[in-house]
């Protein structure tokens, strides 16, 4: 993890894995929706529209998991100040914004014909929203500061305050018993779904995570190579007469 | 005991010459309040049944409307660096802040709520429990305020953001202090909701004052 923290050794390492990600994202999403779309039964109660479980659930585990990452990351570059760990949270935050969002409109979707409504201020559904909303204030709050690392110090701070809403989440189904259903997944005694439902939700689950690898390694890339080419100005500035006064 | 009744005085006389500040949050509480029996119409029981949510969310936006000046002066004028390199700790600085400004802000709404009830038709029953409620709920957006102000200190447009990151935060104390003023409207006991709120308190005046004062560290780097 620490050998990771070089950028140059993060460049050469994320190069290598880039290609394997994006084939494994590929596959997984392919695969999840081939089966999920045509090869798996309707439910008995829900219809066809338990299908949009495919994406929905994948999405809140990504949400959530996101969030973790930009947590760990955040005390990583409060604590030990890896510069890296910084990059990477600001790269995860706009996607696991995007993972939260996903969530909230494709639960909407599936909750108009299942029951009833579009909305309902249920435990579970109410702190998704505030995880979203969390995710736009720190997102703000690190673009807020003229001096880019104060920003990232403020944001990081607040990631760890917001993590508290994460354990209230998961377990939002279990301490309310409101309308949202209880995990089937993750359980003690095994997974209450059958396997033809299963398969095709882990499938979509690993193509989800698979695609977030993705996504944020072109991003922490990128931000790398741009704070490279900054530098490099600098320096460029520096040794000009007419800028750096020598 | 690192000069706490010192800073307390300083910041209490600060408010004291300053007192529009304060006025206007409780002002602003008072006549935002007012706005609804226009907004949803004057019928008592509908003003009945949303009077404390209407109370407790001006409450939140009142707070929020004065925290964000709670160290900006300092900051701007410098004394906030000769508080941190002064022989006294930080986290007491940001304790004695914190309680100047639910002395200053928090108190005058806890003092102003009654009447905002009796205007919007709160049962007369269910006023003590407001009140104990907001006087438990009050002291935690102070001190959770103290946190968020000092994360956005030297921001651009500091009041929007501060809103931005507290609100959701603060949607916790909302519930159980609406929950509280409930059942004791529908008769019902309302101490495990009020104890739940003391909890929320033992929370903030314990890590507060922490984490405040490491983002207070950070903003004086």
């Amino acid at each position: 993890m620490s050998r990771l923290a070089n950028p140059n050794r993060f460049q050469k390492f994320s190069r290598r894995v880039l290609p394997w990600a994006a084939g494994l994202a590929g596959l997984g999403l392919l695969a999840g929706l081939g089966l999920g779309l045509f090869f798996s039964p309707g439910d008995y109660q829900q219809g066809e529209s338990v299908r949009i479980m495919y994406v929905h659930v994948p999405a809140a585990w990504m949400a959530l998991g996101v969030y973790t990452l930009i947590a760990l990351a955040s005390g990583l570059f409060l604590v030990w100040k890896y510069p890296l760990a910084d990059i990477v949270a600001r790269a995860a935050a706009p996607l696991g914004a995007g993972f939260t969002l996903l969530t909230l409109v494709t639960g909407s979707l599936w909750g108009k014909p299942t029951w009833g409504t579009w909305w309902v201020w249920d435990a579970r559904l109410t702190s998704v929203l505030i995880l979203f909303f969390l995710y736009l204030g720190y997102i703000a709050l690190q673009n807020a500061f003229d001096d880019g690392a104060r920003g990232a110090k403020s944001a990081a701070v607040l990631a760890l305050i917001g993590f508290v809403n994460v354990p209230i989440i998961k377990w939002s189904v279990e301490w309310w018993h409101t309308l949202h259903q209880p995990a089937s997944v993750i359980r003690l005694d095994g997974p209450s779904i059958h396997i033809s439902m299963l398969a095709p939700l882990l499938l979509m689950a690993a193509g989800f995570a698979a695609f977030f690898v993705v996504l944020l390694l072109i991003r922490v890339r990128s931000a790398l190579l741009a704070r490279k080419i900054r530098a490099l100005r600098l320096v460029q500035a520096a040794a000009d007469p007419h800028i750096g006064g020598r | 005991m690192w000069h706490f009744p010192a800073l307390l005085r300083r910041e209490l006389k600060l408010a004291c010459r300053q007192a529009s500040d304060s006025a206007a949050a409780v002002l602003f509480f008072l006549l935002a309040a007012l706005l609804f029996p226009f907004g949803v119409g004057p019928e008592t029981a509908v003003l009945a049944r949303i009077a404390a949510g209407v109370i407790w969310v001006m409450a939140l936006l009142a707070a929020m409307l004065s925290l964000e000046r709670l160290f900006q002066t300092d900051y701007e004028d410098g004394s906030l660096e000769l508080l941190a390199v002064a022989p006294v700790p930080l986290e007491g600085v940001v304790l004695a802040k914190g309680l100047a400004h639910w002395l200053t802000t928090g108190l005058p709404l806890l003092v102003a709520s009654p009447v905002l009830a009796l205007l919007l038709h709160l049962p007369v029953s269910a006023i003590g429990a407001m009140m104990l409620a907001m006087a438990l709920g009050t002291p935690v957006l102070s001190f959770l305020g103290a946190i968020g102000a000092a994360l956005v200190l030297g921001a651009r447009r500091g009041g929007v953001l501060l809103a931005l990151l507290l609100l959701p935060l603060l949607v916790p104390v909302l519930i159980f202090g609406v929950a509280a003023v409930d059942a004791a409207i529908q008769g019902q006991d309302p101490l495990p909701r009020l104890a739940v709120l003391g909890g929320f308190l033992i929370l903030a005046l314990g890590f507060a004052p922490w984490v405040s004062a490491a983002a207070l560290r950070q903003a004086l780097e």
